[in-house]
């Protein structure tokens, strides 16, 4: 574990300078809030940004992508085989994710890299990801990743964290990824490590205290499922919900997809795309049955999903990371943190 | 409009005492700064959730349809600005809703605000926000500003011509003033006036963060088919992914089917949470169905909406 | 790790119409690269997605048997985008199949065991393969007395008509064929559904004694109190269920019911597990 300070002054070129290997991501921001996209040469992260509407997942997990191709010409000789897509997997940095959005992408990394199958796209596109982390000296009133087991300066899931101190980002540098980073960008001003610790033990804690909300998720764990399914309070949750996507579209802990074949002239692609719990089609089998029919079905399998079905599958906590992009974002007001303590508390009588 | 949530809840306390309604759809209060939430208050103990304030931008009539009235001789009642009341009353030319079952209580409407220009006047997150008559006091950890509700008010309360309900039950408040404009449609009217280049660029910018959740399809009371046309799979109208020609598919078709419908609510770009103005679509058509028909949609029960009916005196200058 | 989106390219090698109203055809492909035969090892009551480049695909369960070699066979109902596109397929067409996906039948638990088999309609598929399995010489006396009760609307809509009356002639395996109705005066086995029929001939359980259940949902909603009235416990009663699915391999995120993934951690569940689920199926 090593410490670098980065003089703010040396940081636009060193980024500039790992651009020779490294296609870079960042927060950027125009008139309707700020995004994490894929930064053109001279195009800098804004490193301060308010939170993204849409998380990071997009880096490892476009929201739609092509997987395979097939020749659809019958005249050539390997015609309707299916082949991987071809997509290059070079060297990527993320530059000022935070820290709780590093910990849903090993959330989804559950889901994507198994015992049984790994999926090569997201998984090939992780490992050429080195995510550079920036500790949350202020969250922001929606946070509360302090209740889902990571919080403003985790650790987890980063190759590097950074520390915002004014003139200079103090480093610390985590991983090997995250040494060959600091080395492409040519941070190497070494810092003393136990005065380092020190500060981000301090900033950490003053970061911390700042987070208000403190989300009881203790409980879950122990209630059986079908209690929690067939409890009375699902009626009262989803009445507002319209039953749009955005709150599974702007978590970074949602990692369900549709898969879609189309045709262009001879050529055929298999592409998949982010699908959502909350639209009927997610569940609606051929025959016209639907297990989740209703509304009130679709929002139970939400909040279920991240707050009982994970917790039991996976041992790891809810599916949730605290961010509040959904919270921020729903347009009925529909509050996950109100629903997780509603499940947390509930009794069946 | 302060003084219509006492009228509002007394209203309300009094349909539900005497069984005269199942239920009320209103706003009750959110969780976070600026935020209201649609609720059905079934019981008198439940009538205090009920809010009224510059941030019920939402449309309550989008939470009544045929599938869930009540199915005994009772009625829903429904909080409605203007803009809702036309969309109830369009729901019932539309013959979704027949016009005895639902209970409309008018609110007289001085608009509601655009919460995103609010947030733009800020450097950090808005913590705390208060309404106190036409005044606003915002807070966040680096600032307080008190902002006059007039100076945020969203695009389309700032061009509506009718913050009365047309069609009601009891009204909350007295009328409000109703606001006459010279030019109505002046957003409508400078794209009208970019080259077709141009034009075509705009729209591609207006729509180049779409992610497809459709919550303004969802939040529009006028969309109720049972299946959407982008959710039809055989035939497949519309490919399901980023591609820009199915994105913009989307959007112009949607508008098309709102076309001599949309009361222009707002509600969609309320929804959206990429701040995407999905009026500019709607808004034309809106424009044409005044300019051609002299039709504004949801403002009458008994007359039909000029894409229903013929008449030999509809303006046929289009076909050439 | 491979690519587990990745179809094996196949032919197909017959195609077959399987019921008189022509809804469902049998489909036998047979795959290009040869080893790939042996990559696609399964056991009967697994599952496979058909895969057409450019249409897309469907998860169907095998109804080729382990024990069939040189060719792997699919019966497909005429229902959606993909199906029906696989119905206008013509042999010789290139197309592809993944998997083998999902678990199987618990063959190991189920030997020296008696075996019954309730099949209704054209969820037969992958009970054609568990019969063709256990009556293999190989196999057979590996399980004690095996029943089979199946059922369809009517004569011609019974799967694998053939295979099923040259069943009914041996002695190692009881027949109980039956259809809703028919007008056929030589029609020579049962009449009425197949909750009846398994109240007045399935055998009657002891702990040695297992049923696998597989139809439409009403099938399954009435056998199963015949199956409770002849003593079968919840954990002796062995279901497959359908779901909406795409990946198959776990990870798109529809199927599930609860926190069990049908096309993972199913498709094959005893009735005691999915009592303790949400009914999302």
């Amino acid at each position: 574990m090593n410490f670098i300070t980065i003089d703010k002054s040396n940081w636009t070129k060193g980024i500039e300078k790992s651009r020779g290997t490294y296609q870079i991501f960042g927060p950027v921001e125009d008139e309707n809030g700020c995004q994490i996209k894929s930064l053109e040469p001279g195009g800098q992260p804004k490193m301060n940004a308010d939170v993204t509407v849409m998380s990071p997942k997009s880096v490892l997990f476009p929201q739609t992508e092509t997987i395979l191709t097939a020749d659809l010409d019958e005249s050539k000789e390997d015609h309707h085989i299916m082949k991987r897509a071809e997509q290059k997997y070079t060297p990527r940095a993320v530059l000022g994710i935070r820290p709780y959005d590093a910990r849903a992408i090993q959330l989804v990394k559950l889901n994507f890299d198994t015992k049984d199958y790994r999926d090569p796209y997201w998984c090939d596109a992780y490992e050429a990801t080195t995510f550079v982390g920036i500790g949350q000296n202020r969250p922001t009133p929606f946070d509360f990743s302090t209740s889902t087991g990571c919080g403003p300066f985790s650790e987890e899931g980063l190759d590097v964290l950074l520390a915002d101190l004014d003139d200079r980002y103090l480093a610390k540098v985590l991983t090997p990824k995250g040494e060959a980073w600091a080395a492409a960008c040519g941070f190497d001003a070494g810092a003393d490590t136990k005065e380092s610790q020190v500060l981000f033990d301090i900033l950490k804690k003053e970061a911390e205290k700042n987070i208000s909300t403190d989300l009881g998720t203790d409980k879950l764990a122990q209630k059986s499922i079908l209690d929690l399914y067939e409890a009375p309070f699902w009626d009262d949750v989803a009445f507002s919900c319209i039953n749009c996507g955005t709150c599974t579209f702007v978590c970074p802990t949602c990692w369900c997809f549709d898969i879609q074949d189309e045709t262009k002239h001879k050529k055929a692609a298999r592409f998949r795309n982010w699908d959502t719990c909350m639209s009927p089609l997610f569940t609606n089998h051929a025959s016209g049955h639907n297990p989740r029919e209703s509304k009130v079905h679709r929002v139970r399998q939400r909040f279920m999903h991240k707050l009982k079905y994970f917790v039991d599958k996976y041992d790891q906590g809810i599916m949730c990371v605290g961010c509040g992009r959904c919270v921020a974002s729903c347009p009925v007001n529909i509050d996950i943190r109100e629903v997780c303590t509603i499940m947390n508390n509930y009794e069946k009588k | 409009m302060d003084t219509c949530i006492e009228k509002i809840k007394a209203i309300c306390t009094d349909l539900l005492a005497n069984g005269e309604v199942e239920k009320v759809i209103g706003f009750a209060g959110g969780s976070i700064p600026m935020a209201t939430r649609p609720i059905a208050v079934t019981s008198e103990a439940d009538v205090e959730k009920l809010v009224f304030n510059a941030f019920c931008g939402l449309n309550l009539a989008n939470y009544v349809s045929k599938n869930n009235l009540p199915k005994n001789g009772a009625k829903i009642a429904v909080v409605a600005k203007g803009c809702d009341a036309r969309n109830l009353v369009t729901h019932m030319v539309e013959n979704q809703v027949p016009r005895e079952k639902v209970f409309i209580i008018g609110v007289p409407c001085t608009g509601m605000v655009d919460k995103r220009m609010i947030a733009q006047r800020f450097e950090d997150e808005i913590t705390q926000c208060t309404q106190d008559g036409d005044t606003l006091t915002v807070t966040s950890a680096l600032q307080q500003e008190v902002i006059a509700k007039k100076d945020v008010l969203r695009h389309n309360c700032q061009y509506c011509t009718h913050r009365n309900p047309p069609v009601y039950d009891v009204m909350s408040g007295d009328p409000v003033e109703e606001q006459i404009l010279d030019q109505p449609f002046p957003d409508v009217d400078h794209i009208a006036s970019m080259d077709p280049e141009t034009r075509w660029d705009h729209f591609a910018e207006l729509t180049k963060n779409c992610i497809r959740c459709y919550a303004c399809r969802n939040a529009c009371p006028l969309c109720y088919c049972p299946t959407c046309f982008v959710d039809e799979s055989s035939p497949q109208w519309v490919g399901k992914g980023q591609d820009k020609t199915d994105i913009t598919t989307f959007h112009f078709l949607r508008a098309f089917h709102c076309a001599g419908r949309c009361t222009d609510c707002g509600a969609c770009v309320e929804a959206c949470p990429m701040g995407i103005n999905v009026r500019d679509f709607t808004r034309k058509l809106n424009k044409d169905a005044l300019d051609l028909f002299g039709w504004e949609a949801g403002m009458d029960l008994d007359r039909r909406p000029p894409l229903d009916v013929y008449s030999p005196d509809d303006p046929d200058d289009f076909i050439k | 790790m491979e690519n587990p989106y990745m179809p094996y390219p196949v032919r197909i090698d017959d195609i077959e119409v399987a019921t008189e109203d022509k809804s469902l055809k049998t489909f036998t492909f047979v795959f290009l690269n040869p080893g790939d035969e042996e990559k696609f090892a399964y056991k009967a009551g697994q599952f496979a997605e058909l895969s057409i480049p450019g249409v897309g695909e469907i998860p169907i369960g095998i109804a080729s048997s382990p024990v069939e070699k040189g060719f792997v066979k699919f019966t497909v109902f005429r229902t959606g985008v993909v199906t029906s596109h696989l119905h206008n397929m013509k042999k010789g067409d290139i197309m592809g199949i993944r998997g083998p996906l999902g678990n199987w039948y618990p063959w190991e638990k189920l030997e020296n065991k008696n075996v019954v088999i309730i099949g209704g309609g054209f969820a037969f598929t992958t009970l054609r393969s568990s019969i063709v399995y256990m009556l293999d010489p190989a196999n057979r006396s590996k399980f004690k007395n095996i029943d089979v009760v199946y059922g369809a609307r009517s004569p011609g809509m019974l799967l694998y008509r053939e295979e099923l009356f040259d069943w009914e002639q041996r002695d190692d395996i009881n027949m109980h064929i039956t259809v809703d109705g028919t007008d056929d005066p030589d029609w020579k086995y049962h009449k009425g559904f197949v909750p009846q029929v398994v109240e007045q001939h399935a055998p009657t359980a002891d702990e040695d004694t297992y049923a696998i259940v597989c139809g439409p949902p009403i099938m399954i909603k009435f056998t199963q109190p015949a199956l409770t009235k002849l003593g079968y416990q919840d954990d002796q009663i062995i279901m497959s269920l359908e779901n909406r699915m795409k990946c198959g391999i776990g990870m798109c995120g529809r199927c599930n019911i609860g926190k069990e993934l049908v096309c993972k951690d199913g498709p094959v569940f005893t009735l005691a597990e999915i009592n303790q689920t949400p009914k999302e199926y």
